[in-house]
C-alpha cells in the first residue's frame, strides 16, 4: 500500500473525543440490552447441578402449563437442527443432549411473556439425572483410564490454523503443540545455571458489566439476531450451519456492547435464542445474568512446568516448557490458546535451544475460552517470573538481565515469523524509570519488572470496508468492527477524516450489521484499528483517488496540483466543495462516491515470514509493600509502557493500557473462579472480587511509545491486550524483591504470600 | 401460587417524580425501581448488571441519595424524587460531570457510566472538593471493568473544579 501524500496529520494522533461520548454520558447510548423488539419474550435457562451425568429424562409438562409460557425446549427438542457448535470442534450442544458435562450447562430453556412467568416455569421442570464419574482437575483428566469428556470429536473447520488439530486419541487432550529449536535438553545440560518451577494460573472471569444478551426473531425463513457479540460474521456462519439457513437470510446486528474482553467471541447464546424464537413463534431475548456468565466461560487455568538455563554472566541459553491448559467441557478456542502458550512461553529473547509443548485438556468444568490476550498472561506469568528468579540467583538486576537478552527491533522472534517490530529495551527502560528504578526503594518495599509480547491481530483474518461519500460531502463508513468500549467507531471516523480531508462531524460509522457492512472476521486479538482499520483506510483512499480524478477534470488541472482538505478540493487558487464535485461528476446534485477496501492476512508478499500481523509489545514495573503479619500485598506504584506503533487516538490507546493493567492486577492479587468438585464456588459479584476504584495504585502511569512500526494505517498497531500480561510477573517479582518470598501460584492472596514468607524465612 | 399468570398478579398504585415529571403507576410488590424505569418509562440509562447491589451500574438518585435500583423496590420510591442519567443534563447543556467524563475519556464501553456519574454527583453534592482518596472510597460501590478507574478519578476531580469555579 502506498500512502499518496506525506503531510502533517490533522486528525490522527490528535486529542479527539469519542464519537459515542455524548450518547454514553446522557443515557442515550443504545446497548444490546436496551434493544426492545416488539413482542419480544423473556427467557430463562435451567442449568445442570452436576458436573457429569446422564440425563434419564426431563418432564416439562408442568412448565408448559404455566400461563404466559410460549416454549420450553430441551435437548430432545432440537430435531431438524445440527445442534452442535464450537470454533475448534463442534462439541457443544446448544442444550445438553442426553448428557451434561459441567455444572451450569444449559439443560432446558423457557420463553415466556415475562421473566416472572419464565422463572415460574423453570421451577416446574423436572430432570432425572444419573450421576457419572467426573474429571474436574487436570490431574484427574490426565490420569490413565480417566473417563473421557468426549468420545468423538468433530473438527469445525472454521479457521485455517485450527484445521491442524492434534488431539491425543483415547485421552482428554484435544490438542497439543510442540515447538523446538536446537536441543532443549542438551541446552539445559550445558547451561551453567538452571532454574525450574511449576507455575499455575487460575480460572478468571471477564465480568463484562453487560452480560450475554442475544435477541432472535424469525420472519418466515429469515433470521435476525441482535447480539452482544465481538464476531457478527462468525456467529452468522455458525447459525447458518446449525439451522441450515444460507448466510443471506441471516442478519446479525451488534449494537453497543457493555464490555466483552473476549467473552463474547464466536457463538455463545445466539443459537439458543434462535432455537427458542423458532419454537415460540415469537422474538425472544436471552439475557444471561452476570452470575451465570461464570457458568458460561472463564480464562483457561494453566499449569506450566518450566526450566530455563543461562550462563553465569546472564546469557540465556535454553528453555524447556510443558504447559497444560484446562479447557473445560467444551474446547471453544482452547486449541488456539495452547498454541499461544507454546509460542509465547518462549519470550522475546535470544535462545539457542528451545523445547516447548502445550496441551489443551478437556475436564468436566465450565468451558474456558477467549479472554484478553489469551495464552499470553499464562505463558508470561511463568516465563517472566522465571527470569525474575534467575536474575536473583545470578545476582543480576532483573532489568539488566533482560536487556542483555532481549530481541531488538528487526530481530526474529521465530525464524518463520515477522521480526520484532518495536523497541523492547526502550519500553523496559521507560517502565523501570516509571517507578524510580534508578534509586533504591524505601525499606520494606520491593520492585519488579516484566516484559510482555503477544502476536497481535490473529492469524489468517479478513476485513473489508466501504466508505461512501454522499452528495452533500459527508461520509458513512461501513465496517464490521464492534464497539465494546475500545473505540473503533471513533478511530475509523478519524482514519476516514484524515484520508478524505473531512471534519469528524461529517462522518458516521455504521453499526455492525451483517446485512449492511462487508465481511469482518471480528473484533478480537487487538485487530480492529490495525487490520479492519487498514480496510477502512484503503476504502477512504479509493474515494480519495476518485475525488482527485474528478477534481482534475473539474479544474482541468494536472493531478499533482489538486489538494483535498476541509471538505473541498483546491487547485491554483480555485476551490470546489466535494458536493460540487459529486454534482459535476454525475451531472445532477445526487449520487455518491463509493470506495472499497480490504485487508487479508494472506496478502503480504509470499516471502514475508509467518502469520503474525504485528507484535504487541510492552513492559511494566511495580513497587509493592508486603504486610509481614498478614501477607497482604499493596501495590504502591505501577508503570507500564506500550508500543502503539502510531496512536490514531492516543487517549484511547492509553485507556486500553490502563484498563488492561488494572484487569491484570485483578488476577494478580485476588481474582480466581474457585471450582471444587466441578462446582463453581464463587459465581457472581458478591463472591468474586474484581478491582474497585480504591484498588488503583497511588502511582499509576501508562506511557505510549510510537515508533510507527505497525502494519496498520499511519503505522498503527493494536494495543488492547498487552497491558494485561505484565502485572502478575512484575508484582510477584516485586514481592520477592521486598521479602524473598516467591509465589508461583496466582492470585497472590495474603495466605499464599504469608506461606511463602514462612518458607523463605525457613530457608 | 400455582399457575401464577403474567397478568393475574396483584398491583398497587404509586406516585413518584422522575427527572422532574410526576408519574402515577400501578406496580407489582416485587417490581424493582430499575424495571419500572427501564421497562415502563423507557428510561434505559440505568443499567442492569450484577443484580445484587454490588456493581452500581443501576445507580440512580432518590431524593438526592444514590440507590441501587436493581434491588430498590419501585414501591419504596412512592412520593419521592428520582433522578436518572437522562435527567442530569440541562437541556442540551451537559452537566460538568458529563462533560468531564467526555474530556477525560472516563469510559470505554460506557455501561457503568450512568451509574458512575450519578454516584459522583451524589459525592460532589456532599463533598464539593473531594480528595482523590475520598473519590476512590466513595466510588467503591461502582465497578468499572474497562477503564481501570484512573481516568474516572481525573474526570471527577476536574468536574469538581469546574463546579466550584461556577459557584464562585
Ligand atoms: S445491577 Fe444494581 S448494583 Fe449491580
Ligand atoms: S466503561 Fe465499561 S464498565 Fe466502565
Amino acid at each position: 500500500m502506498t500512502e499518496d501524500r506525506e503531510t502533517t496529520l490533522e486528525v490522527v494522533g490528535r486529542p479527539t473525543a469519542r464519537v459515542d461520548g455524548t450518547d454514553k454520558v446522557t443515557g442515550r447510548a443504545r446497548f444490546v440490552s436496551d434493544v426492545a423488539v416488539p413482542g419480544m419474550l423473556e427467557t430463562r435457562i435451567l442449568r445442570s447441578p452436576l458436573p457429569h451425568a446422564r440425563i434419564r429424562g426431563i418432564d416439562v409438562s408442568r412448565a408448559r402449563a404455566v400461563p404466559g409460557v410460549a416454549a420450553v425446549l430441551t435437548g430432545a427438542d432440537l430435531d431438524g437442527l445440527d445442534p452442535y457448535y464450537g470454533v475448534a470442534y463442534k462439541d457443544q450442544p446448544l442444550l445438553a443432549i442426553g448428557r451434561v458435562r459441567y455444572e451450569g450447562e444449559p439443560v432446558a430453556a423457557v420463553a415466556a411473556s415475562d421473566a416472572v412467568a419464565a422463572e415460574a416455569a423453570l421451577e416446574r421442570i423436572e430432570v432425572d439425572y444419573d450421576p457419572l464419574p467426573a474429571v474436574t482437575t487436570l490431574d484427574e483428566a490426565l490420569a490413565p483410564g480417566a473417563p473421557l469428556v468426549h468420545e468423538r470429536l468433530r473438527p469445525a473447520g472454521h479457521f485455517r490454523d485450527l484445521r491442524a488439530l492434534r488431539p491425543v486419541e483415547g485421552t482428554n487432550i484435544c490438542h497439543h503443540v510442540r515447538r523446538t529449536r536446537g536441543d532443549g535438553a542438551r541446552g539445559l545440560q550445558r547451561a551453567e545455571v538452571v532454574v525450574e518451577d511449576v507455575f499455575t494460573f487460575p480460572a478468571v472471569q471477564h465480568v463484562s458489566l453487560e452480560s450475554f444478551v442475544s435477541i432472535a426473531r424469525w420472519d418466515g425463513d429469515r433470521l435476525t439476531v441482535w447480539s452482544g457479540t465481538q464476531h457478527p460474521f462468525p456467529v452468522r456462519k455458525e447459525l447458518s450451519e446449525i439451522f441450515g439457513v444460507p448466510a443471506h437470510r441471516i442478519r446479525v446486528i451488534a449494537p453497543l456492547i457493555g464490555g466483552a474482553f473476549g467473552q463474547k467471541c464466536y457463538a455463545k447464546y445466539e443459537p439458543l435464542a434462535a432455537a427458542l424464537a423458532r419454537a415460540a413463534g415469537a422474538p425472544v431475548r436471552v439475557w444471561v445474568s452476570v452470575t451465570d456468565a461464570f457458568r458460561t466461560l472463564t480464562r483457561h487455568p494453566a499449569r506450566i512446568h518450566m526450566r530455563t538455563g543461562a550462563t553465569r554472566d546472564g546469557r540465556l541459553v535454553a528453555r524447556v516448557v510443558r504447559a497444560w491448559l484446562d479447557t473445560g467441557a467444551y474446547a471453544d478456542v482452547g486449541p488456539r490458546v495452547a498454541g499461544k502458550v507454546a509460542y509465547l512461553s518462549i519470550g522475546p529473547y535470544r535462545w539457542e535451544h528451545l523445547d516447548v509443548e502445550a496441551f489443551a485438556v478437556y475436564t468436566h468444568r465450565v468451558p474456558a475460552g477467549a479472554f484478553r490476550g489469551y495464552g499470553a498472561p499464562q505463558a508470561e506469568w511463568a516465563g517472566e517470573s522465571q527470569l525474575n528468579r534467575l536474575a536473583a540467583e545470578l545476582g543480576i538486576d532483573p532489568t539488566e538481565l533482560r536487556l542483555r537478552n532481549l530481541l531488538g527491533q528487526g530481530e526474529p522472534y521465530d525464524p518463520t515469523d515477522r521480526p520484532i517490530d518495536g523497541d523492547l529495551p526502550a519500553l523496559l527502560r521507560a517502565a523501570a524509570r516509571g517507578v524510580g528504578w534508578e534509586t533504591p526503594p524505601r525499606p520494606g518495599r520491593g520492585r519488579g519488572v516484566a516484559v510482555g509480547v503477544k502476536d497481535g491481530g490473529g492469524a489468517h483474518s479478513v476485513s473489508a470496508s466501504l466508505v461512501r461519500l454522499h452528495a452533500d460531502g459527508t461520509a458513512t463508513v461501513h465496517v464490521g468492527s464492534v464497539e465494546m468500549g475500545q473505540g473503533p467507531r471513533t478511530v475509523m471516523a478519524q482514519i476516514t477524516a484524515e484520508t478524505l480531508g473531512l471534519p469528524l462531524e461529517g462522518i458516521s460509522v455504521q453499526e455492525p450489521d451483517t446485512d449492511l457492512v462487508p465481511y469482518d472476521q471480528g473484533s478480537s486479538a487487538s485487530r480492529s484499528t490495525a487490520l479492519a482499520g487498514t480496510a477502512v483506510h484503503r476504502a477512504a483512499l479509493d474515494v480519495r483517488r476518485q475525488l482527485l480524478e474528478i477534481a482534475r477534470r473539474f479544474f482541468e488541472a494536472p493531478p499533482d496540483v489538486v489538494t483535498l482538505a476541509g471538505g473541498a478540493a483546491r487547485a491554483g487558487g480555485r476551490i470546489a466543495t466535494y458536493a460540487e464535485l459529486i454534482a459535476y461528476h454525475f451531472g445532477t446534485p445526487g449520487g455518491e462516491l463509493i470506495g472499497r477496501g480490504e485487508f487479508h492476512s494472506g496478502e503480504r508478499d509470499p516471502g514475508a515470514p509467518g502469520p503474525t500481523a504485528f507484535w504487541e509489545l510492552g513492559a511494566a514495573a511495580a513497587e509493592v509493600e508486603v504486610d509481614a503479619e498478614t501477607g497482604a500485598v499493596r501495590v504502591c506504584a505501577y508503570a507500564s509502557a506500550t508500543d502503539a506503533g502510531r496512536a490514531i487516538n492516543p487517549q484511547l490507546c492509553e485507556a486500553q493500557d490502563q484498563g488492561a493493567a488494572v484487569q491484570g492486577l485483578g488476577h494478580t492479587l485476588f481474582e480466581e473462579v474457585r471450582i471444587e468438585g466441578g462446582q463453581v464456588q464463587n459465581a457472581g459479584l458478591i463472591d468474586y472480587r474484581v478491582p474497585l476504584a480504591d484498588d488503583l495504585p497511588p502511582t499509576f502511569t501508562a506511557a505510549l511509545h510510537q515508533d510507527g512500526g505497525g502494519p496498520g494505517p499511519f503505522g498503527a498497531k493494536g494495543v488492547g491486550e498487552i497491558g494485561i500480561v505484565m502485572p502478575a510477573p512484575a508484582v510477584a517479582g516485586a514481592v520477592a524483591a521486598a521479602t524473598g518470598a516467591r509465589v508461583r501460584d496466582l492470585p497472590l492472596t495474603p495466605e499464599r504470600v504469608w506461606r511463602a514468607l514462612r518458607a523463605a524465612d525457613g530457608a | 401460587m400455582e399457575a401464577q399468570g403474567a397478568s393475574a398478579r396483584p398491583v398497587v398504585e404509586i406516585s413518584l417524580t422522575v427527572n422532574g415529571r410526576p408519574h402515577t403507576l400501578a406496580v407489582e410488590p416485587r417490581e424493582t425501581l430499575l424495571d419500572l424505569l427501564r421497562m415502563r418509562l423507557g428510561l434505559t440509562g440505568a443499567k442492569l448488571s450484577c443484580d445484587v447491589q454490588v456493581c452500581g451500574a443501576c445507580t440512580v438518585l432518590v431524593d438526592g441519595l444514590p440507590v441501587s435500583a436493581c434491588t430498590y423496590l419501585a414501591y419504596e420510591a412512592r412520593g419521592r424524587q428520582v433522578l436518572t442519567i437522562e435527567g442530569l443534563a440541562d437541556g442540551e447543556g451537559l452537566h460538568p460531570l458529563q462533560q468531564a467524563f467526555i474530556d477525560h475519556a472516563a469510559f470505554q464501553c460506557g455501561y457503568c457510566t450512568p451509574g458512575m456519574i450519578l454516584a459522583a454527583k451524589a459525592l460532589l453534592d456532599e463533598i464539593p472538593r473531594p480528595t482523590t482518596d475520598e473519590i476512590k472510597h466513595y466510588l467503591r460501590g461502582n465497578i468499572c471493568r474497562c477503564t481501570g478507574y484512573k481516568k474516572i478519578l481525573e474526570a471527577v476531580l476536574a468536574a469538581a473544579e469546574t463546579m466550584a469555579s461556577r459557584h464562585g
